[in-house]
Parts: C-alpha cells; structure tokens; sequence
C-alpha cells in the first residue's frame, strides 16, 4: 500500500542535479539537500544540507520529517581523544548572517528506520523544522556511497 | 679489464651496503629495545588475532609484513563517519594512483555481529577495490583493537545500537613499525604525504 505512494513521491522529485537549487524560507536559504545511496533499507541513511542565515536574528533547525524514515532525527559526530560518536543533537544553531552546514563529520541527519533503500540518481522529499522560520520541503537528491557532497559547479548552475 | 674494474666495484658496493644494513639494523634494534610508547600501536608483528576477510579468507597480522599497511576501523551500520573515511581513502588512492596497489588497506569491523563477510563484501563493492574488511569474533576484533591501541564501545540508541569507535587510520612500514596515524576526516594534502612515506 504505502510502496506506490512512495515510488510516486520519489518519482516526483527524481530531478537530476537537484541538490543544487536553492529554497527559501523567511530568511532562511535551504541548499545542496542531499544524501548516500543505501545498502537495502535496514541500515541508516543520511542527510545534509546547507542553510544560510540571511537575516539579523538567529534561527536553529529543530527536527526534520521525511517519508522514506520512520525515525529521522539530528545528529552530530563528535571525535573526542580519536573516538568517534554520535550524540543527539537537540536542534542545530542557524546563527544569524551565517551558513551553518550538515555535512560528512559533523551536523547530519540520521535516517533510522528507512521504508525504502536509498538508490543513487533517485530522491526523495524532506520536511526541514526551524525554530522562527516554520517548515520548508525541500528535495533530497540520493548521491553514490562514495560521494562528499553534490558537484554544483559542473552542473552548471 | 674493464670486466674486473666493474667486479670489485660491484663487490665493494655490495660490502659496503652489507655493512650499512648491519650497522643500521644494530642501530634499530639498539633504539626500539627499551618499551615502546604504551599509547603508540604495536608493531604488526607484536600484533596477534586472526580475522576472516570479506571474501572467506582467515587473515592474520603476520601476512601484512612486507608491504605497508593501513588499517582503520568502522562498521557498515555507520551512516556518516564511516562512508566519509571510505570515501576519503578511496580518493587518497586514486591520488596515488597504482603505486597503491603496494598497500594493505584494511577496514576492522567493530560490529561483528551485524557484519559477516558477505555484508562487507556487499558495502566494500562501493569504494576502492583494494580495500579489504575483517570481522570475526568479537574477542577477536577486541585483539586488533588493544594491538592498535584503538578503542571501540556498543551503545543501545533507540531500541537498536550504535558503535563509537576509534576514527583514525593507521599506518606502518612495511617492516610492520608503527608510522603515523591520519585523523578523521584529515586533508588529502597532508594525508596523502604521510602514505607515500610509507611506499618509500
């Protein structure tokens, strides 16, 4: 039942090179949302992204919401005396007039509970909650297991 | 004549190298005699535990010497750290291209339980071919981990677990002599330097 409905939502935002459009909210400016391409659904999957204070006052993303994970949360790595851990993050500061990234080492998304495996060049939708600025949906665009991160210059955009 | 000149210069070249590698092994052994640095990695043919590989086969540290090793802990459940080393190994040997084939480069489990071989075999496809998995009984991988002085601890997360591990990449001579270690997520600028020394 829920398979379809997901194929669709995939299929929907399946656009290529997607991770580089930006979106905004209020103040905020939403950009290269994108993940890694999962082995089968039972291991975590991964978000970042970049979002750029543009305003005066500090915002901070609070929760993110996406139909292919059951448990999406916030999380960050942190390396203390070499070892490496990954402590909840109660919400990630979006200080004012600056870019505040969720990327490979740090800030990321943590996708527990996958409905579906995460194939590379596919996508898939993810609800943003920021303090101030509310809710922004924006396209998450599924890269290799290999990838650092989208390559938006050579896109061309 | 020329014939002889060439003999005795050869036979001097080969005294004179013969002299240099004894004296130079005198000096080695002379300087690693007293305990090493208790935090440092053991060298790898102090280490001793026995693993599988990804395709079945038992591996022991003792097949490591005569080429230099890379060795780094992580586990296929790990969404982020572990991708991310993958990701930057493979990248650090492509930068050097086919004088890393030279190389053990070896990821350790430190969830065995969830991955056997097969599963490593799967999650490996997507990164450099030469890189190679273990896993094994747990004591096994607790083995590697002491010998490198690398730790790594299972913690329960909302009803399932996670693993904090020891994020580093080590690295040895291909004599097994602890070299260096490459922090997470360090620069290829300087993470690629430390590697070549090791090929040297």
């Amino acid at each position: 039942m829920r398979t379809p409905i997901l194929a669709a939502l995939l299929s929907l935002v399946g656009l290529p090179a997607m991770a580089c459009e930006t979106f905004t909210i209020g103040n905020l400016m939403i950009e290269h949302a994108w993940s890694r391409a999962t082995i089968g659904a039972e291991r975590p999957g991964v978000l970042y992204v970049e979002i750029t204070n543009t305003g005066s006052a500090d915002d901070a993303l609070v929760g993110i919401a996406t139909p292919v994970a059951e448990m999406p949360m916030l999380h960050e790595t942190v390396v203390t005396d070499g070892v490496a851990s990954m402590p909840h993050a109660m919400s990630v500061p979006v200080p004012a007039g600056q870019t505040v990234a969720l990327a490979p080492g740090g800030y990321h998304g943590m996708l527990m509970g996958l409905t579906t495996t995460l194939k590379e060049g596919e996508g898939f939708p993810v609800t943003l909650t920021f303090r101030d600025a509310g809710e922004v949906t924006v396209p998450v665009e599924v890269l290799s297991m290999q990838a650092e991160g989208p390559d938006c210059e050579h896109a061309g955009q | 004549m020329r014939t002889r000149r060439a003999v005795i210069l050869g036979l001097g070249g080969v005294a004179g190298a013969l002299a240099f590698t004894l004296g130079l092994g005198a000096w080695r052994s002379r300087g690693t005699a007293p305990a090493t640095d208790p935090r440092l990695p053991l060298p790898i043919a102090e280490m001793d535990f026995t693993l599988t590989d990804q395709c079945g086969a038992t591996v022991r540290p003792s097949d490591w010497i005569g080429r230099p090793t890379m060795i780094f802990f992580g586990f296929t459940f790990c969404p982020d750290v572990c991708p991310t080393t993958l990701s930057d190994i493979s990248g650090w040997l492509e930068d050097l291209g086919p004088e890393a084939d030279r190389l053990n480069v070896t990821l350790i489990s430190v969830d065995p339980e969830r991955d056997t071989p097969a599963v490593l075999s799967d999650y490996l496809a997507n990164f450099d071919p030469r890189i190679t998995g273990l896993t094994g009984p747990l004591a096994e991988v607790e083995r590697a981990a002491a010998g490198l002085r690398a730790s790594f601890e299972k913690v329960p997360r909302d009803g399932d677990y996670t693993v904090n591990h020891t994020a580093g990449v080590f690295l040895f001579h291909p004599d097994g002599r602890f070299a260096s270690i490459i922090d997470y997520h360090e620069d290829r600028r300087f993470a690629v330097p430390k590697i070549r020394r090791t090929l040297s």
